[in-house]
């Protein structure tokens, strides 16, 4: 990471940034701006509206309506990050990614989301204009609308910056044949999309480096295409998650419930030198943290192989087969390590902490 | 106790206290020499909470894993430094 | 990661595993001293690859797990303050105080920063002069001359929002509590003396007086004795007879440790023998034990768990007294004396930490007291015994 300027938020100060906000006198958020009145209607109409450009938005009702046939995925979710900015994305990206996923891992197409901003007094105008542009940059790269909004605005110190809450809508691409924690069993291969860890790891340094110099940036995108590429092909599948917070072991431990153990083979599962080596530092386990671009799938055994060649085919060349589905041993989920050793992995009762034992 | 981990060192940085920039694999973090002051570049050094406590020493790691992995079972005679029983080892 | 990944080598750990099984002719009980090791044996799943014939307890040395409860207390009554900004190393943070660990103290209102390194506290005073920057100090001889650093380097350049809680703890001493009788012992929790284990007054190798378990051996932590020399070790092995061999913290080095350990056992020597060459000096490091004497004066300090151990800590001097967060924040304990805090829990850390108690014999384990609802210290650190064993417990069919 190089040594560039950055604002209060984090955010790299872009070469030519054309403020789509000339607002005059306010270059911030104050209180007037969630008050309904006419600074509300500007800042709705020239940052959301003119970002996201929408039909559904530039019809100004209170509710859009949608024609839909099919089988209908919904997901809600809440958003934020610190620091706003990070190597690989930003609370907008992020918004739409986490989105977009929790709609894939349901086996649903993405169609439509809205947006709900919780902002607090003295927030740049600018940090969230970059947030907007690039929630809405994403949102179209990923095929979702964005088609209903709101914003609130809380008092200074209550806000952390920005919130957005989203709720996402999708099209189940195969109905008939769901795919859900439920329809995991013992035999079923466990297979991760890419190397794990990155998004946590870079946001952990991206909001205190503690002077670690590293290579690093989130993962964060839409995985739609990974899961897409699966269906399409008519892959024995049987569930998919993303593994966010918490990482593969959280994703493990609550997909494993009570009926089964998943068996994991350390040496299978892909990281990155860099986030190895950042959490080696730092006394992490990467396991335990969050990638917010990668897939978990769970494949019965004989197709396990042909999925993992879609997916290396795609582009996801480090792709793995990881683990695999055993009736319910002692533990929900285990490690049989490099050295030949098998261990418990646990969920970590917090948030995982830089430890110096 | 106590995490520590080995690293290589790539630039030395003087300020208040004498600091270097240590390479740990593909991560690179600014260390404090004050209790090695005289690790140059590409000495490897053991690192705990941001201070090198320690030099490592290269050949002696080399040695000890050549031990190790020969078939030679004199491993505790040779291999170490047993200074209760040989005072010549302090 | 070089030098590191040579000492995960497979091939290695299985032939020297090998080796242990076939050289322990018998059953040896070893105690790793250092919650580290602790760590590595649980982390690389090494006790599997022992076998039946070793048994490992795990010792006092994590200093998460016996930085006293005064200490806590006040480093939560000084983070309250608005002024403060409390830095610790994120190996504190849910360790349970009378009301509450530093995390709920955030909760509270409280300003607590995880650091990685001391450096970070004095960026941070530097950086903040409007605010008052208190460092929780904890660890052992590893540690201290790190903050010694610091505060040496505060006191040169005049940084006087910089403030330190000292908590350091030194080993020698907790080893000594371990295996000689115990007339220091004060602690307010309820202590389960075992009868049978009785010294053998006319035996060279003497019977740890109050454990359950003879410990045949120990594996001395290495980066304690990177600072101190591997000879301080020499009076303790002599006194009591045993084999301690000092080890590195990867898994070749903590099974190269046990076989070491176990041949002297099997010959009948005792001795201390440094298996960390590539660190270790005989003479350790004297530039900063010096630091350290500067800084700091031994005294008798509270482990928790243990009562009051003489030369069981560190405190700062009058010379950096400026520096010292006792004194500028001279706060009143709980119930406004100076008596030790009585452990709010039936948390029997007490035992666990003297090897008295095996934490599998613990009733509480796995029961009321797991890693999210620790009753005490050991269950939080991510190398207490009780974490450690809770891990293995639930691995074994």
């Amino acid at each position: 990471m190089t040594d560039d300027s950055r604002d209060s938020h984090g955010a790299l100060e872009a070469p030519s940034l054309d403020c789509p906000v000339p607002f005059g006198a306010y270059e911030r958020i104050t209180l007037a701006h969630g008050s309904g009145g006419r600074l509300a209607a500007r800042l709705v109409h020239d940052v959301f509206v003119t970002a996201f450009d929408t039909p559904e938005l530039r019809a100004a009702h209170d509710a859009a309506t949608l024609a839909f046939e099919g089988r209908l995925a919904v997901t809600t979710d809440a958003f934020t990050v610190s620091p706003l900015f990070f190597p690989g994305g930003d609370l907008g990206s992020l918004a739409v990614h986490g989105t977009v996923n929790d709609l894939a891992c349901a086996g649903a197409e993405p169609l439509a989301m809205t947006v709900a901003f919780v902002l607090e007094e003295g927030l740049e105008l600018s940090v969230l204009s970059k947030l907007v542009r690039s929630l809405a940059d994403a949102a179209r790269a990923a095929g979702i609308r964005v088609v209903a909004g709101d914003t609130k605005v809380v008092e200074r110190g209550r806000g952390d910056g920005v919130y957005v809450a989203c709720t996402g809508l999708g099209r189940v691409l195969r109905p008939l044949a769901p795919i859900a924690p439920d329809a995991i069993e013992p035999g079923l291969a466990i297979l991760v999309s890419g190397p794990l860890g990155d998004h946590g790891t870079a946001v952990l340094l991206a909001r205190d480096p503690r002077g670690v110099e590293v290579e690093l940036v989130s993962d964060a995108a839409s995985v739609w295409p990974l899961a897409r590429t699966l269906l399409d092909a008519n892959v024995a599948l049987r569930c998919l998650r993303d593994p966010t917070r918490g990482g593969l072991v959280a994703v493990a431990h609550e997909l494993a419930g009570t009926a089964h153990t998943f068996v994991l083979d350390e040496a299978s599962i892909p990281v990155r030198p860099e986030v190895a080596d950042v959490c080696e530092l730092l006394g992490l386990d990467p396991l335990h943290v969050a990638s917010e671009g990668r897939l978990v799938a769970f494949v019965e055994a004989h197709d396990a192989d042909r999925a993992l060649a879609l997916w290396h085919a795609s582009g996801a060349t480090d792709a793995a087969i990881v683990g695999t589905v055993h009736p319910r041993d002692v533990a929900p989920v285990v490690l049989r390590t490099r050295l030949g050793s098998t261990r418990v992995l646990d969920l970590p009762a917090g948030e995982p902490m830089p430890r110096i034992c | 106790m106590c995490l520590a981990l080995p690293g290589e060192i790539v630039e030395r940085r003087e300020g208040a206290l004498p600091m270097a920039l240590v390479r740990f694999g593909t991560v690179r973090r600014e260390v404090c020499l004050a209790y090695v002051p005289d690790a140059a570049i590409g000495d490897w050094v053991i690192v705990h909470v941001g201070f090198a406590i320690q030099r490592l020493d290269e050949t002696e790691a080399r040695r000890t894993l050549a031990l190790l992995a020969s078939a030679d079972d004199s491993l505790t005679d040779s291999g170490t430094t047993d200074t209760a029983r040989d005072p010549e080892a302090r | 990661m070089k030098h590191v990944d040579e000492w995960r080598d497979p091939t290695l750990l299985r032939a020297l595993a090998d080796r242990i099984a076939r050289e322990a002719t018998r059953s040896w009980t070893l105690l790793e001293v250092c919650g580290g090791q602790t760590h590595a044996f649980v982390r690389f799943g090494l006790l599997e690859l022992l076998p039946p014939t070793i048994t490992m307890v795990h010792g006092p040395g994590c200093p998460v797990c016996v930085t006293p409860l005064e200490v806590l207390e006040r480093a939560r009554q000084i983070a309250l303050r608005p002024e403060v900004i409390l830095c610790t190393y994120g190996d504190m943070l849910r360790v349970p105080g009378v009301h509450g660990d530093l995390l709920s103290a955030r909760a509270d209102g409280a300003d607590v920063r995880i650091v990685s390194s001391p450096l970070e506290a004095l960026d941070l005073a530097r950086r903040s002069p409007d605010r008052v920057v208190v460092f929780l100090a904890v660890g052992f001889e590893t540690t201290a001359p790190t903050t010694a650093a610091l505060i040496e380097l505060a006191d040169r350049e005049a940084i006087t929002n910089l403030q330190v809680l000292a908590a350091h703890v030194r080993v020698p001493p907790a080893l000594d509590a371990l295996f000689a009788p115990t007339a220091t012992a004060n602690t307010n929790v309820n202590v389960n003396v075992n009868a049978n284990a009785n010294a053998n007054t006319d035996d060279t190798a003497q019977t740890p007086s109050d454990t359950n378990a003879r410990i045949d051996g120990l594996l001395a932590a290495g980066h304690v004795c990177t600072i101190e020399g591997a000879d301080v070790y020499a009076p303790l092995s002599e006194r009591f007879g045993i084999p301690i061999v000092v080890t590195g913290f990867e898994p070749v080095d903590l099974l190269r440790g046990v076989l070491v350990c176990v041949r002297r056992l099997e010959r009948g020597d005792a001795g201390v023998e440094n298996a960390y060459t590539r660190i270790v000096r005989p003479e350790g490091n004297p530039l900063a034990r010096a630091a350290v004497d500067r800084v700091f004066a031994v005294a008798d300090v509270p482990w928790r768990g243990f009562g009051v151990l003489p030369g069981g800590g560190l405190a700062i001097r009058e010379r950096f007294a400026a520096h010292d967060a006792t004194r500028r924040f001279a706060l009143p304990l709980v119930g406004g004396t100076d008596e030790p805090i009585r452990e709010p829990t039936s948390c029997r850390a007490a035992d666990v930490l003297r090897g008295r108690l095996r934490p599998l014999d613990c009733p509480e384990l796995g029961g009321r007291c797991t890693p999210e609802t620790p009753l005490g210290a050991p269950m939080v650190s991510s190398e207490g015994a009780c974490a450690a064993y809770f891990s293995r417990r639930s691995a074994h069919t």
